[in-house]
């Protein structure tokens, strides 16, 4: 029971084909496993946060009641993308267990979406948006020794509040973009080989059987990742402490109370004199 | 790849002797079971050794499932009824002409003496990409060979691909169509009755199968409504060679006309498409039209519409055409049923 699904081309060659469909139950697996162990983890064990603190009141008093964290654009971005995701999961994995239809090119329109999407999000969060807020800095990776090392019962400072995006909300997107980019270049190029109502032109011998093969399988693991992936963005949308989070999402902004407690004015910096009440200018998704 | 030819792999036999047995064995075994009518289409998969089932399920042995037997709106004819026995039986060929000619010229008289209606329903496609082994979509793999710009696809859809090419080769499904037949199937959960048409499934829903039998279900006979018996029929196949071949296409209908106008009509093709095709639209423009050759060429110009010809199969279009003309205004070397 091997990871791959291989042929025997033409020629006679061992041609890899697709990946074993058996991972889209195993990846559905492990995301429900990880959403029961970190539950287990946070309800029992976990020991609650604490942060090291030193907001001078003129600090304070500079924090609007509501926290604008994602612009209008940014959250269209977002929900276009999920959307094109859920459509792309759906149609790709529900034919795989059982549930047939016409799904091709709603998969591939879906793709498109996605793909479009992607590159709107790349350029705008490099031209117009802090591109570095999403992608972790020292503080980070200093503050996640200091967490861990509290987890673990030993001495260790408190770590600072987190920027705009807790670390491992940097690593879930470094992840997601990492599993995102390898459906949609391979996704691009699989067009080739269907029916794209004239978009594409089809050309099937672009490439040879191995590296098609190679890239129905890259295409099928990032697929498979991105259940579990997407399982795990759904269970920490909506647990209850990260729910401002999520509603932020929804309506652009967090409360002032939930800002202080856990994001450090001095690392997301709220430039309320410069653009009035609440803007902030870290407006990455 | 098809590398050992004519030595079967290893299988159990089993042959049951009731249709509930068969259904039974085919719901313990699901997809390990190859289920066997005449065999025609099953020793080809097997001597290439494309197939390797655990089980096979031989269903020669099933009395209740061949024969043609008449009911009260119909006729009933059993999956294992062979071709020949139907093309020779009077009420068929009395009531229901078109079923007669369309399995009359499906292959050769051996081959009817051997195969059987559910069988010939229920056979796969002839692509020889796909029969050869090859990895295409239909056989589970990510390229579909006759759809390249060097594909030899002559034989191949006008109609319906979906990524796979492939067309369906049965004669007597048109007719079947036409005849507004039902699929009796057997399933675990009871019987359950399909429409001809519906018994397919293209690739666009299922790339790996040509019908919606699952393991667990058992075809075990087709049912004729006498709605059609007795009008007028036609039926043509067109194909390389008139002595012995799989169709380029073929066409069936059945037509009720009255005062020289159609008051209804049903007409099916196939080997156009990786579903029979059963053509509504032309169904809807002809009624109450006269049966001419002007409603012909109007519904033949009708049928052809979105067609999508590969490299080498444009000629299918103006086949189909002229099929569908031929089926309603007749032609003169044409003989009616």
């Amino acid at each position: 029971m091997g990871l791959v699904q291989w042929a025997t081309s033409p020629w006679g060659n061992s041609v890899p084909i697709h990946i074993a469909w058996y991972l889209i139950w195993v990846c559905a697996i492990a995301g429900l496993l990880f959403m029961i162990v970190h539950a287990l983890y946070v309800g029992i064990f976990a020991k609650p946060k604490k942060f090291a603190v030193n907001d001078t009141p003129s600090v304070i008093a500079g924090v609007p009641e509501q926290v604008i964290r994602h612009s209008f654009v940014a959250r269209a971005f977002h929900w276009v993308m999920a959307i094109s995701m859920f459509a792309l999961l759906i149609t790709a994995f529900l034919p795989k267990v059982g549930v047939k239809f016409d799904w091709v090119t709603y998969h591939w329109i879906a793709g498109l979406v996605l793909s479009a999407s992607v590159i709107f999000h790349i350029v705008h969060a490099s031209f117009w948006l802090d591109f570095w807020s999403i992608w972790p800095d020292k503080i980070d990776l200093r503050d996640a020794k200091r967490r861990m090392m509290r987890a673990l019962g030993k001495d260790a400072p408190p770590p600072a509040r987190f920027a705009k995006y807790p670390l491992e909300n940097k690593f879930y997107h470094f992840v997601i973009l990492c599993s995102g980019l390898a459906v949609i270049v391979t996704g691009l190029f699989m067009m080739k080989r269907v029916n794209t109502l004239g978009i594409f032109s089809r050309n099937p011998y672009i490439f040879g059987d191995m590296t098609w093969g190679m890239m129905y399988v890259l295409h099928g693991l990032a697929g498979v990742g991105l259940i579990a992936l997407i399982m795990v963005h759904v269970y920490f949308g909506v647990r209850p402490e990260k729910l401002p989070i999520t509603k932020s999402m929804i309506f652009g902004h967090m409360s002032r109370e939930f800002y202080l407690e856990e994001h450090d004015p001095e690392r997301w910096l709220i430039e309320k004199a410069k653009k009035g009440p609440g803007y902030a200018p870290s407006d990455a998704d | 790849m098809a590398v050992i030819r004519d030595i079967m792999p290893a299988f159990d036999l089993l042959q049951p002797t009731s249709a509930s047995d068969a259904q039974k064995l085919r719901q313990q075994y699901g997809g390990d079971a190859w289920i066997m009518a005449g065999g025609l289409d099953s020793f080809d998969w097997l001597k290439d050794r494309l197939r390797k089932p655990k089980v096979v399920v031989d269903l020669s042995g099933i009395s209740e499932l061949s024969g043609v037997r008449e009911s009260g709106d119909g006729v009933e004819i059993g999956a294992m009824t062979t071709l020949t026995e139907i093309a020779h039986h009077p009420l068929i060929k009395s009531q229901y002409g078109v079923l007669a000619q369309a399995v009359e010229v499906v292959a050769s008289p051996q081959i009817r003496n051997q195969g059987t209606l559910g069988g010939n329903v229920s056979q796969d496609t002839r692509c020889w990409y796909y029969r050869d082994g090859w990895p295409c979509y239909r056989a589970g793999g990510n390229i579909c060979y006759a759809d390249t710009p060097v594909g030899r696809n002559r034989e191949h859809a006008i109609f319906g691909a979906n990524r796979c090419v492939a067309v369906h080769p049965s004669d007597s499904v048109p007719a079947l169509i036409a005849l507004d037949a039902k699929f009796v199937i057997q399933t675990p959960k009871g019987q359950k009755l399909v429409n001809a048409e519906d018994y397919f499934v293209g690739p666009d829903i299922d790339i790996t199968r040509l019908n919606i039998i699952q393991p667990g279900e058992l075809l075990t006979s087709i049912r004729i409504p006498n709605t059609w018996a007795g009008s007028k029929f036609y039926f043509e196949k067109v194909r390389d060679r008139n002595v012995w071949d799989f169709p380029l296409m073929n066409v069936a209908s059945a037509m009720k006309v009255s005062g020289g106008n159609i008051e209804n009509m049903r007409i099916a093709v196939n080997a156009v498409s990786p579903r029979p095709m059963r053509l509504k639209a032309v169904e809807d423009a002809v009624r109450g039209k006269p049966a001419n050759a002007e409603t012909g060429e109007m519904a033949g110009k009708l049928a052809v519409q979105g067609a999508v010809p590969l490299q080498f199969n444009a000629y299918k279009i103006p086949l189909m055409r002229n099929l569908v003309k031929r089926a309603i205004g007749g032609v003169q070397e044409a003989q009616w049923a």
